[in-house]
């Protein structure tokens, strides 16, 4: 656990990609292997689940902190970090644990979640008792779900291929899907071999990078393949030997959870995996995307929601074909190949994405504005020539999205942020005018540089009307233009809307209270998009 | 608040002695103002006469210019006005900060000024005094804030310093230009290699040397265009001066920032420094307690900082606890550019 915690601050004290890859390899070289395979999967994000209530885990550290309840809320507030702020309040320890990372993973954190809430509590003190700082921070952010790196998935991968020299692609493949956290595990991932196989394993997906310019300035709109970008879950679909595995982009297997497209996969000839999007489909069109969030949160799905939110896969790509990796061959090869295999299939829940075709940019543009009535986001544009890669890349596909909805509303509550945030106030509730009220539509927590979200802070601070615990309101005094995907109807808001996915796009410094927009906007945005 | 007594009284322009007829940091210009310590907030440009401790003498002249009226005290030297007698004591903040008593009828009022009881070699150490009531700053007045060992940040900041030597790398250590400057200063010695300073700093260090503290040799980093020697330096500077204008002429660099609020991780993330040190001229929680509870005060008054969670602290430990209304007005609680 030493290694590990040290891996953790330096890895936390840097900004420099280089120097985290550098914290990393350092630490393969000299960690066991039943260790790294641990340490690979909390810097990939798969983190444990929390282990015991946050209240509950409050009490005891305050407890043993000596501090009272309130002030240990009060620190909290301040810290804006569960894990961090109990480890600043423990009383301080001068020695670390030896204890090995999975020992303590394995003997003393996973099996917490079986035991009785006394015993939790047992363990949990002893575990602080033999820590140091770092090890006990790093020991928090395990038990709370929280463990979390400044770290992407390609980068641990960067560091495992310099340590190991084996290909980047191949270690970013065998890191898909499920593996058991063994030390076996950890010496396959790094095998010169290739030639292994686990018939559950999804490909690394590529990914579109956002338009950066106009998209006449890609030239010949005949070198491009253009499709919908459909709005759900980015999905993988894959039969091989009799059996059929769904993966999400979070790389979830969710196979149980979409019975329409899991049973329609089982006529995939075996050695097929597709690439698509998991959509809320009815009566040819897509459903809004909160419809399909109603499925997302269940383990199983019950006859009243399949026959309410029906699903069906939208096929991109073709990622293996007859049991070989296809990812190679050309685009418009992988989409004739794709094309031809499921229009053959007798089911209607597996769908090859339409092509989308213009004679110039000119007209995809007008046809791209209709997007928000086709319930879709935009547009995808891949060239007609490219192959298959990992990650996001620029060059060969790109994202060209509507652009959002916007209303200026009213800064009404605030709360203190966390992480890089934490004391500043930075999460925002905002109000539309209805007559002479005020009504909340939405929250938002960024899109404020940092000089802006000072100068809110210090504006919070001394317009502060009422406090209800960490929640203050303010005078309505800073409109803001709020900017959105989607909007639909919702009983379980004030306003009777409820809008995806909100951020702040700038501070309208030139307008007050009275000029922002009215709760008949907001109806009248979602008139105009359904 | 409002400590009314028979020694002092809250006025709009700060805390107000009326039999000796002065204000101790005042917040507007006033007749006569008594000085805690040099730092900006504490001393408001253009009150008639100023009284401070000898040791903050060069500081104030440095800071108010010439032809200002400043009078000074020996730490512990008694002066009477009327029924008061007023004296200064060290506070172990920066050079020359001081608690300033006032005592009058046997009722004994002490008011800190910013005040550390660690260790810290460009300054006299804290002295604890009895009171009857006891102003006292609480900047860091939440138990999260506990202050490491100095000589274990020192250690840290010199193995950073020497990896960046290794690497090629000027190192940047971004600390108050007052005080905290000049201690680290002190701490590392020039043994390990050239030491540079921002002209904020080399400005504060010539009053540290004209008042008798010996500090290390330092250059001007204007003065340097050796680029050799910029890669093996480590340069003082304020953090106001952490900005891409002023940064570029070291191309190969690590910025780290010296100050108490490193304690909370997201504030070091803010900053978006390689190192935060721990390094703070005021008291920890521990250190704010422990100097409270000796002044065996009966009435104690917090002010700066988390004033009214302190207040609510000592309240639950039996004591008489009040707030002074921030200074400052807004209540900032963050890491803010005052020292």
């Amino acid at each position: 656990m030493k290694a590990f915690a040290e891996l953790y601050r330096r890895m936390d004290e840097t900004t420099s990609t280089n120097r985290k890859v550098d914290a990393m390899v350092d630490y393969f070289r000299q960690a066991p292997a039943e260790d790294a395979i641990w340490a690979i999967r909390f810097l990939m994000g798969r983190k444990p689940r929390r282990t015991v209530p946050t209240r509950q885990l409050m009490a005891w550290a305050a407890d043993l902190a000596g501090v009272p309840d309130w002030l240990f809320e009060t620190s909290y507030d301040v810290v804006g970090d569960l894990a961090e702020t109990i480890t600043l309040l423990l009383p301080a320890a001068e020695v670390g644990s030896d204890r090995p990372l999975h020992v303590w993973v394995q003997n003393h954190l996973l099996p917490l979640r079986e035991k009785a809430i006394e015993d939790r509590e047992r363990a949990i003190l002893a575990a602080w008792r033999q820590m140091d700082e770092s090890q006990r921070f790093v020991w928090n952010k395990l038990i709370t779900g929280g463990f979390r790196v400044g770290v992407s998935q390609r980068l641990v991968v960067r560091a495992l291929s310099r340590f190991s020299g084996v290909d980047g692609p191949v270690i970013a493949h065998r890191l898909m899907g499920e593996w058991p956290p063994t030390p076996d595990t950890f010496r396959r991932l790094l095998s010169p071999d290739t030639r292994d196989a686990d018939i559950s394993r999804p490909y690394p997906f590529f990914l579109a990078h956002p338009l950066e310019d106009d998209v006449a300035a890609l030239g010949s709109p005949g070198d491009w393949l253009v499709e919908w970008k459909w709005d759900g879950i980015r999905g993988q679909v894959i039969r091989r030997e009799d059996q059929v595995f769904i993966w999400s982009r979070g790389e979830e297997l969710v196979t149980r959870k979409y019975p329409e497209i899991a049973g329609g996969a089982a006529h995939l000839p075996n050695g097929t995996v597709l690439d698509g999007e998991i959509l809320p489909w009815q009566a040819n069109r897509p459903l809004p995307f909160g419809e399909l969030q109603r499925r997302i949160g269940r383990k199983t799905t019950g006859q009243k929601l399949l026959k309410e939110v029906p699903v069906a896969f939208m096929a991109y790509d073709i990622l293996e074909h007859e049991g070989h990796d296809f990812r190679n061959s050309p685009l418009h090869r992988r989409k004739a190949v794709l094309g031809a295999l499921l229009v053959d299939l007798p089911v209607n829940h597996l769908i090859a994405s339409p092509e989308v075709t213009a004679p110039d940019w000119k007209t995809f543009a007008a046809l791209q504005a209709q997007s928000r009535r086709r319930g879709v986001e935009g547009f995808i544009i891949k060239r007609r020539d490219s192959v298959y890669r990992v990650g996001r890349r620029r060059g060969d596909w790109w994202k060209w999205k509507i652009d959002p909805l916007t209303v200026d509303a009213v800064l009404i509550y605030a709360q203190r942020g966390h992480g890089r945030r934490a004391g500043l106030y930075t999460d925002y509730t905002f109000a539309v005018r209805q007559g002479d009220s005020l009504v909340p539509f939405a929250k938002a927590y960024s899109g404020l540089n940092d000089a802006e979200i000072r100068q809110v802070d210090r504006f919070i601070q001394r317009h502060t009307r009422e406090r209800f615990g960490p929640v203050r309101s303010v005078q309505p005094e800073l409109v803001f233009e709020i900017a959105f995907e989607g909007i639909r109807k919702s009983s379980r808001h004030k306003s009777g809307v409820a809008v995806r996915f909100p951020r702040i796009l700038r501070w309208r410094q030139d307008k007050s209270a009275a000029e922002a927009d009215t709760i008949e906007t907001l109806h009248r945005l979602l008139e105009e998009t359904t | 608040m409002s400590v009314t007594n028979a020694i002092i009284a809250t006025t709009p322009a700060g805390l107000y002695c009326r039999e000796g007829d002065f204000y101790i940091d005042p917040r507007l210009p006033v007749e006569r103002a008594v000085i805690t310590h040099a730092h900006a907030d504490h001393v408001r440009w253009g009150c008639q006469s100023y009284l401070c401790a000898r040791d903050s003498r060069s500081l104030l002249r440095a800071r108010l210019g010439p032809g200002k009226r400043i009078q000074d005290l020996a730490y512990g030297e008694t002066l009477r006005i009327n029924s008061v007698e007023l004296s200064l004591h060290p506070a172990g903040h920066i050079l020359g900060s001081a608690q300033v008593r006032i005592e009058r009828d046997g009722q004994v009022v002490v008011i800190s000024g910013d005040y550390k009881d660690g260790p810290d070699p460009t300054c006299a150490p804290l002295a604890p005094l009895r009171c009857d009531t006891f102003v006292s700053e609480s900047t860091f007045g939440l138990p999260i804030f506990k202050w490491p060992r100095q000589e274990d940040v020192l250690r840290d900041i010199r193995s950073w310093w020497q990896a960046n030597r290794a690497e090629g790398r000027t190192s940047i250590l971004f600390a108050y230009a007052l005080g905290k400057a000049q201690r680290v200063l002190a701490g590392l010695g020039s043994a390990l290699g050239p030491v540079l300073t921002h002209g904020a700093v080399e400005k504060i260090n010539q009053c540290y040397r004209e008042t008798g503290i010996s500090l290390p040799d330092t250059r001007h980093v204007g003065e340097v265009n050796n680029l050799a020697l910029l890669k093996e330096a480590l340069v003082i500077a304020p953090p106001s001066a952490d900005h891409p204008a002023w940064l570029k002429r070291f191309p190969q660099r690590s910025r780290a920032f010296a100050s108490g609020w490193m304690r909370i991780r997201g504030n070091r993330r803010r900053r978006a420094v390689d190192r935060g040190f721990v390094l703070s001229d005021h008291s920890d929680w521990d250190g704010l307690v422990r100097t409270i509870l000796a002044t065996r005060a009966e009435t104690i008054v917090l002010t700066h900082g988390y004033a009214a969670e302190m207040a609510r602290w000592l309240q639950g430990a039996g004591l008489q606890a009040e707030t002074l209304p921030n200074p400052t007005g807004d209540g900032n609680h963050s890491a803010g550019e005052s020292p």
